[in-house]
Formats: structure tokens, sequence, C-alpha cells
């Protein structure tokens, strides 16, 4: 955004007109164009040309607007909003519109100002180091866009790819000859320079050879996810709920445990301490496929709730142009977007300061558009150029509805738009069950019941099934419970009533908090599963076949044992629960 | 708050008068959102802030009213400034208004510095993340939504419903569990609160022998409603001083968050801006976190700033957009409830809406005990579903009660009784204590949030 490239020709210089909150409008800005990155008053502050409209250009300005006058300067840099892609994103912490934070923080020439953020400073977003590069193409090759001409050990895990930008096709005329610097340039084509890094704007989605259908779910090790709502890898959920019911722990839980390669957190108008803690917590925490840090293949993008609020806007882009680039690279990104209504409030205080028509709650009437922009930018693909690459993209989008109350527009038309939807419920937070995701009013759109049978077991989608319908069932005898007292239950009921409560308590809670329990493998998830449909189905037998007390029945010592498999250790659990599913036929089966 | 630095600009331009609001013309130079003087009729200097500028016109906001302003006469004198605080070692003892002017008679404080009061952003990458339990001898609070240094924690309160005394008691009793006592200070704000409740908090402290380590702001009910808008920067600004520069660790105490809400939307409707919901602009949750987010702990500073909000629910309406927008800002909420107030149980936190984000962090092995967080989910679990069950045998009767349903029942009441209800500080041990005692009744399969080997060595009932 700031070293962007320029016209030759002196930039169009114009001048302020007006000034409310976020919003500058300018005049003399003839020759600009929309979403041009413009430089405004003596702190040069950042600003994105967002509508024109004859002699005036509307500039939403990424930085506090206190001090300007009518008639600062306003600069146009000629270039739109865009990103700096290559090596040494990973583990960094950028602002919306990608200020390198912790480069900002560690800035100790000022004894005060250094942890708070001043105004239009200039950093860029990458830091100049080198890199030892190792090339895939020789002099001569001719190379098309998108191939990839060499690569670099970004972090242990994950191999960078400097793939050629658009405009660089060509033959290879020269190569670079040992380490590089960041700014450097790899390879030559055609005698122009292929740089390690490059830019891209972020309001244009980048290009791919083809879409493919997501057929792999994104492995979250929470019980609730990947038994009953999981997510496609390329597909995208919305997790809508009121203050408090657990949308931040979600997508921190699923940044820290869900198998992908690369993982962007936007913290979009959310708390500043909730960055602190993925800054404090994920450099030592142990990535289980990779054995590196985990901030090691993490990039945070933090735009919280005091700081400007238009640069919310562009944080979104930011996150998900970046992602899109290590997709390209044939690498599985999940973009965590805490929080989408933070970012629809954006666009909201915008428009309302260009006294635009609003529409629904004072949204501007191109809500929806937007929204769909965003979440469409998900997706798994089959990258340009060669060799063949295959990455995906995945977007979690946390909903922030006023009140608690889904019928407004964000979460509306989030849902519109998600393939998955959990549907987080306040009254559930309030008794601590966490996660605090609805098993009977979230749902998932994608089909992924043959990949469960195919590389678990056969038998998790039947299970799975099992689940759904027994918690469905729990639901209404539960409102008959309500009404009339346990005692209305048939045995047979009350041993379903039972097992609703067992699934809740002893399978679908789930502390992110608990050492052992935060992440559960799939092969355990199948067991624990398999062991409460025995113990269920034993039940019935024994609840159909005599004449027993159910509530006797339940009270069996054994089954108590249900409630501690989640401290099971993973390497164990089917052998513990084979022995488990043996002793609950020899004391619940038989009289 | 002072200004400082010359006045450069005096304009007798003004157009226009409503609400709150002054319109200008000839507006030449006024920077956005600078701070300006009013002159009245009389000669009275008011304080004003510039909102908007556009071309030759620009729009203030008059802290203290446009009552008897004119057009004619009235002059507004410009500096080019944002409002600012002076700041300095002083400030400690002292007590000022809602715009910060000295009021208990003594002579300005000497300030050593000049502080914008809208301060700036904290990098998020500067931030040190909350960890130290601050013991309030509160039960409710330490044993179940911990607070910690740092934090900014709200009590969603209901109008007649005792937070004052609350956030009183925590603002004497608070320590941190191995720390000196005097490095902990209390900056009171208040905004709007009845002249009786500002100075039983300032009786509180004197009492508590704390008054020399506070500061207090006070803006009072017939104090001007706009200086609202002001007063907690002024107080987060001298928090913000104490807490990085000299390095104590302050406690700040906003009282009542609601008046400052209302101070905004008059502002808003005076601008005819197109409102949101219940009539509060659609940027209040922007305003509102650039109030609380002023909270937390920095990278290579020792002191902290943390943030003890008292706010009314209008209605006792918690979806209400002031107690709605500032819990998704807020770390937590703790919730006072008019029916455990009505049976005279103090102080009255209804635990199942409250909540502490930052209490993982605070407690557990080495910080309280191994077992406060198992002990913590237990209560919360009991609880709730002795709650629930309240509400059915409203409906079908106890008789159709399974014994250990009737155990829950128990449970809830004497919850209430022994842990909710208290009379006088009560340290973290105590409280822990209490809740063993409480789940006595209950076998070892039963308390299932506990882990066996925390069962065995801290089961009481023997
Ligand atoms: N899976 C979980 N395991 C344990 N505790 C949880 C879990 N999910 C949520 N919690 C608890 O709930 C609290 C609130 O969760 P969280 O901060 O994620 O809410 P939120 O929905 O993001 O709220 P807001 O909209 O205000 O940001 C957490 O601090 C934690 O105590
Ligand atoms: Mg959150």
């Amino acid at each position: 955004m700031t070293s962007a490239p320029r016209r030759p020709d002196t930039p169009a210089a114009g001048k302020v007109l007006r000034v409310a909150g976020p919003v500058v409008v300018a005049t003399g800005l003839d020759r600009t164009r929309l979403y041009n990155v413009v430089r405004v008053g003596r702190r040069r502050l950042i600003g994105e040309v967002i509508r024109l409209s004859g002699e005036m250009a509307v500039i939403q300005v990424y930085e506090s607007t206190g001090g300007l006058q009518v008639g600062s300067d306003v600069i146009d840099t000629g270039a739109p909003l865009d990103v700096e892609l290559g090596p040494g994103l990973l583990g960094q912490v950028f602002d919306g519109v990608q200020r390198p934070l912790r480069t900002l923080a560690a800035d100790d020439d000022h004894p005060f100002g250094q942890p708070f953020l001043r105004r239009g400073i200039d950093v860029p977003a990458l830091s100049e180091r080198e890199w030892d590069v190792r090339l895939t193409v020789s002099v001569g090759d001719e190379v098309e866009v998108g191939d990839v001409v060499a690569t670099v050990q970004e972090t242990p895990a994950i191999d960078h790819r400097i793939m050629v930008p658009p405009g660089r096709a060509g033959r290879v005329t020269e190569v670079c000859n040992g380490p590089v610097m960041t700014s450097d340039a790899v390879i030559w084509t055609d005698d122009h320079p292929v740089a390690l890094t490059s830019r891209w704007p972020v309001r244009l989605r980048r290009g791919a050879k083809q879409r493919l259908d997501p057929v792999t779910p994104l492995v979250t090790g929470q019980r609730v996810v990947d038994m009953l709502y999981p997510v496609a890898r390329g597909g995208s959920a919305a997790i809508p709920g009121g203050f408090g019911t657990g949308k931040t722990v979600h997508e921190q839980t699923l940044a820290k445990w869900s198998d992908a390669d690369v993982i962007i957190y936007v913290g979009c108008g959310e708390r500043g301490n909730e960055l602190a803690e993925v800054l404090e917590e994920f450099p030592r925490l142990v990535d289980p496929r990779s054995g590196a840090s985990l901030m090691d293949r993490t990039i945070l993008i933090a735009n919280t709730s005091n700081m400007p609020v238009a640069a919310r806007e562009a944080s979104i882009y930011t996150a998900i142009t970046i992602a899109e680039y290590y997709r390209d690279q044939g690498y599985d990104v999940a973009v965590m977007a805490d929080s989408t209504s933070r970012w629809g409030e954006a666009l909201r205080e915008v428009s309302s300061r260009l006294e635009e028509m609003p529409g629904e709650e004072g949204y501007p009437a191109y809500l929806p558009s937007r929204l769909a922009e965003f979440y469409e930018r998900s997706g798994a693909v089959e990258a340009l150029g060669t060799p063949d690459r295959h990455g995906s993209v995945t977007v979690i989008g946390a909903v922030s509805p006023p009140g608690g109350d889904f019928s407004e527009p964000v979460t509306q038309y989030s849902l519109r738009l998600a393939g998955t939807f959990w549907a987080l419920d306040a009254d559930l937070a309030r008794r601590r069950h966490y996660p605090a995701i609805h098993w009977n009013r979230s749902y998932s759109l994608y089909e992924l019941d043959r990949w469960f049978d195919e590389h678990v077991d056969r038998d998790w989608s039947r299970h799975r099934a099992w689940a759904l319908e027994l918690l469905g069932r729990e639901d209404e005898l539960q409102s008959i419970v309500r009404l009339l007292g346990a005692d209305a239950l048939a045995p047979v009921e009350r041993v379903t009533f039972h097992t609703g409560r067992v699934l809740r308590e002893d399978f679908l809670q789930q502390s992110a908090f608990d050492e052992i329990d935060a992440f559960c493998p799939l092969a355990k998830q199948f067991w624990m599963l398999a062991v409460i449909r025995h113990a269920h189905d034993l039940l019935v037998d024994r609840a159909s076949a005599e004449d027993v007390d159910a509530a006797e029945l339940t009270s069996s010592p054994v089954l108590a044992e249900l409630g501690r498999m989640k401290l099971w250790s993973p390497e164990s659990c089917e052998e513990r629960a084979r022995e488990l599913i043996g002793r609950l036929t020899a004391e619940v089966g038989t009289a | 708050m002072r200004d400082r630095g010359l006045r450069v600009v005096e304009l007798r331009t003004v157009t226009y008068v409503s609400g709150p609001l002054l319109f200008i013309d000839h507006a030449h130079g006024v920077h956005a959102e600078e701070v300006v003087e009013v002159v009245t009729p009389d000669g009275e200097i008011r304080r004003g802030q510039v909102l908007e500028v556009d071309g030759a016109k620009a729009v203030i906001e008059v802290y203290s009213g446009t009552k008897g302003l004119d057009l004619a006469t009235t002059r507004i004198r410009l500096g080019g400034d944002s409002a600012r605080l002076g700041v300095g070692g002083g400030l400690l003892g002292r007590m000022f208004d809602g715009s910060g002017q000295p009021t208990d008679g003594g002579p300005p404080p000497m300030p050593e510095e000049f502080w914008d009061v809208n301060g700036l952003p904290i990098n998020p990458a500067a931030r040190r993340y909350p960890s130290e339990f601050i013991e309030t001898g509160i039960s409710t609070i330490d044993g179940l939504n911990t607070l910690v240094r740092g934090q900014k924690l709200p009590i969603f309160s209901g109008f007649g419903l005792p937070a004052g005394e609350l956030a009183a008691d925590i603002a004497t009793h608070a320590r941190v569990v191995g720390a000196e006592q005097d490095e902990f200070v209390v900056v009171f704000a208040a905004m709007g609160t009845t002249a009786r409740e500002a100075s039983f908090f300032r009786r509180h402290l004197e009492e508590g022998g704390r008054l020399n380590r506070t500061v207090l702001f006070l803006n009072l009910a017939d104090d001007p409603t706009i200086e609202r808008l002001l007063t907690p920067r002024l107080a987060l600004t001298a928090a913000e001083f104490l807490a990085f520069e000299r390095g104590m660790h302050v406690l700040v105490i906003l009282t009542d968050m609601t008046n400052y809400c209302e101070a905004l939307r008059e502002v808003a409707t005076a601008r005819e801006e197109v409102p949101g919901r219940r009539g509060f602009p659609g940027y209040m949750y922007t305003d509102l976190a650039s109030i609380f987010e002023r909270a937390g702990r920095l990278h290579g500073h020792s002191g902290s700033v943390t943030q003890l909000v008292i706010l009314s629910m209008p209605d006792d309406d918690i979806t209400h957009p002031i107690p709605d927008l500032s819990g998704y800002i807020t770390e937590g909420q703790i919730v006072l409830s008019r029916d455990l107030h009505r049976r005279g149980l103090f102080p009255p936190v209804d635990v199942l809406p409250s909540l502490s984000r930052l209490m993982n962090a605070g407690i557990g092995a080495g910080k309280t005990r191994e077992d406060h967080r198992p002990i913590a989910d237990q209560l919360y679990s009991f609880y709730a579903q002795g709650r629930d069950l309240r509400r059915l045998i409203a409906v079908v009767g106890e008789g159709s009660l399974s014994p250990a349903d009737r155990r829950l029942l128990a449970f809830a009441d004497a919850f209430e009784q022994r842990f909710v209800d208290q009379d006088g500080r009560r340290p973290l041990t105590e409280t822990l204590e209490i809740a063993w005692k409480l789940l006595a009744d209950f076998g070892n399969d039963e308390l299932k949030r506990i882990p066996p080997d925390m069962l065995e060595r801290y089961r009481t009932d023997d």
C-alpha cells in the first residue's frame, strides 16, 4: 500500500473539503480512480477513494482524522490498496492495512508513545532479511503465470513457493545466485525481474485454473464440529452468537487445532487482549502435525475495536488476499474472521457519513453483495501454473447479532452464504455447556460422510445419524417432562432421555481449556460415540424386555465411566473403548 | 481539563444553535475534532469540540450546553489543538468536576505534561495478557467470575440496585495477593450520578483510608449532560498517566455509562443522524470501545489500568443496546438481579448470566488453587439445574421429583444463602471452602466437572 508503484508524472494533489469522522471529501483529484490509495494531510494519513461524484472524491481514511482542516492536501498514489506477499508473512501481526504491529511496538525511539499507535506511519510489511532460495527453473525455460520458479523454507513446515506474477510470463533470461534479500529478484524473465515478493490489490480475487468441489473436511478435533456439523476444506462456516457465548474461543480453538496448513486470524473490531492472548499462547503451543510452534503457521490481522473504523473494512480483504496467496502455493488455509459484524458496522458507519439511503437496520443496500464477495473467496482450487497444486481457503466467520437476535441482516445474509452454521445458544453458555453450539439448531450442508467412513471407520456416518436422531428425540421428551414431569415417560423413553443427557454432557461438552480434551482426534470421537451407543442399545433392550425400573437401570455404576472417556489418552482410546464395551455388556446387558 | 497553546483565531459567525450544537460559518482553518472555547454574551467561557468541518461551515458540540448563547455576540476561540488534561503526580487525592476543574477548593494541580484526553489506541502487539488475580473479597466474583489486573469488567445493574455499594466495596477491599497495597490507586468518574451516590463513594474510600490514593472526576446529575462525553476520557487519561508513567496499578470506576450513552444519543439526535436501535447512534459500539479498550497492561511497563464500569440496564433488559454493546466490548459482566435484591441478598449477583472472560488466565495451580476452575464449573452446572427445577416444580409440583432432583433444588437455595449472600470481606480460601461444603451432599459420580484426584484431595465431607 505504501511503496506502491506510482505513476511517473507528478501525483495529482487535491484539497480536503469536508471531514466527518472517518470520511473525507476532497476536490481536485480529477484523475484518480475508484479504490485508489490517497494520502491525506500533513501526516499523510492513508485513505482509499470509495466514491467519485462530479468534482468530488469520497475517501475513507484508515487513521483518525482529528486535526485535518478544510484545504489540507490530498495526494493520489495512483495505485489501489494492495498487500505485500512473500516469505516472512507467517508468524506476523499486521493491522488492517498490513502495517507490521510488532515492528511498531518495538520501535523504541519514543519512550511513551511506543505501545500506542501513532498516525501516518510508513513501515514495509515484510522486513528485509536474507533468504536461501532453491530455484526450480533454469535460464532458457519458458514460464507461465502461476508457475513455481523458486522455493524458500519460510518456516519448518511451510515451503514458500515463488510464483510468476501476471505480466511476467516469458523466457527465463537470468537467475539469482545464492541467497537473496526480501526485496531482491529471484529470476528475470525477458530481462524483467521476478521478485521474491509481489503485490496484489486486496479487492481483486486471485485467479485459479478451476474450482474444485469441497469433499474433504477441515478436521478440528471438536466433537460437535467433526461428528455433527463439519465444515469442508474450501467451504465456509458462520458462527453467530450473542456476547460471551463463545465465538472467539471457538475461532481460537479452530486456529489452534484444525488441520489447515496456514491460519489467518482476523481480529476485526474486537478486543486487543484477545490478540495479545494469541500472541502469548500460540508461540508456546506445538502444532501436532508439524512439531513446530503454532505461531509458525499463523498470521494475525488485528484491527481492534478502538483502532480506526474504516480499516476494519480493509482488514477482511487484506486477510483473504493473503489466504489466496498461500492457497495458490498449494496449501490449505483457514481464515478466522472475528467478527464479520464489526466489518458490516464499519460499512454502515461510512455509508451513513455519506448520507446514503439506509437499508435494513441502517446497513447500506450493498451489505449482502459485499458479504457475498467475501464468502465467495473461499473455495478449493487447482492453482494456475505448474507443477499441479491444489489448495483451499476455508472461511470461518463469527457474527455478533445485536441482542443475540439471529433475525438481523448480517446473520441472515451470512447464513445464506455459509455452508455450515454453528448456532451459539446463550442459555447453554449460561449453564457453562461449552462449546455452546446448539445441536438441534446448527447444520452442515457439506456431504462429508463418505470421507469419514473411508478414513476413520465405516460406521462413522451411521453413528452420526443415530446421535442426531437421538438428540432430536430427547428434545421432544424434554418438552413432555417440562409439562408433565419425568413420571410421564415410558421406560424406553426414559432411557432415551438418559442417553440424550449423556450425549450432551459426556460427548458434546468439550472444554477448550482442558489439557487433554481440548483436542479430540477423530478415532477417539468415534470410539466415545460407539461406547455411548452400545450402552444405549443395552439399556433399551433391558427396558423393553423386562419390567425394570428405568431409573435403577440408568444408575448402574459402570455407566459413570462414560463420563470419564473425555480424559482417555488418544493412544489407548480404542483399547479402553473395547474394554468398556465388554464391561457394559456384562454389567448392564443382563439382569 | 486545561488547554495549552495560544488562541490563534476568534470567530463571531454562529449561524444556528440547536440542542447542544453550534453551527458556525466562515470557519476557515478549523481543525477536525479540535477543542474550542465558546465565549457567551455574558463573557462566560465554555468548552466545546468540533464535530465536523464542511467547506466554510463547522459543527461544534458545547460540553456545558448552549443555554444563553446568541448568534450576534457569541464568540468562538480556536486553538487548533485537541482536548488535553494536565497530568502529574499532583492529581492524586484531588477532586474535579466533570470537565476537569478542581472542586475541592485547592488550586489546579501542577501539570507535568498535557495529554490528549482521547488517548491513542494501544497497539495490540504491545499488550501483556492480563493474568494477575485481584481478590475482591466477593465470593461470586472471586470464586466464579474472577477479576484480573488490566481487565474491563462492567456491573450490569438496574435502577435502585446496589451497584454503587458493590463497586465501593471492591474499591476499598480489592488487593492483589503478594503486592504492595499502596501501588493500588482508584480513579473514579461519575457521569450524571446523584450527589448522594458520589458522596457515599467518597466517604467509603475515606473510611477505608484510600482517599489520598484516589482521583475523583464528578459530573453530577444536575451538571451539563454533554460534559459526560468528556468525563470518562479525563479519568482514563489520568489513569494511563499513573499506570504507564508512574507504574501504578489503577482501578478506574466509571458510573453510570447509561448516562454517558444518553448524552451520546442527544448529540446524535441534534445532528439529525439516522438513528440506530432505540435511537442510539450506529457508531456507539466504536465510541464505547474507545473508552473500554483503554484498559490493560503493556510490555515494558509495570502498571495497569483495570476498569470497573457500572451501567444501568433500562427496564432491566440485558438486550437493550447499552448493556448489549458494552457486553460485546468488555471482558465479561457481573449481572445484578432484582429478585435476589428483593430477597435481601447482598451482593445480589446473578451468576448465570455473569462471566469473566479473563478468569482462566488468573486462576489455577500456582495462581489461586488447582481446584478453582473445576469447582466453578460444578457450581454453575448444579445451580443452573436447580434453577430449572424451581421453574419445573411451579408447573408439576415437587411430588414428581427424584431424590437427585430434590438435592439440586436444595443446592440452589443453599448456594444463594451461603455462597452468594455475604456480610463483609471473604478471602478466596474461604469462598472455596464454602463451595466444597455445598457439594458435600453429592456423590463423586455426580461431580462430573471435578477430576477424581481433586475430589480426593479437597472433599471435606467426612
Ligand atoms: N469451548 C469452550 N470451552 C470452555 N470455555 C468456553 C468455551 N467457549 C466459551 N467459553 C467461555 O465463554 C467465555 C466467552 O467466550 P468468548 O469470549 O468466545 O465469547 P464471544 O462469543 O466471542 O463474545 P463477544 O461477542 O463478546 O466477543 C470465555 O471466556 C470462556 O470462559
Ligand atoms: Mg469474541
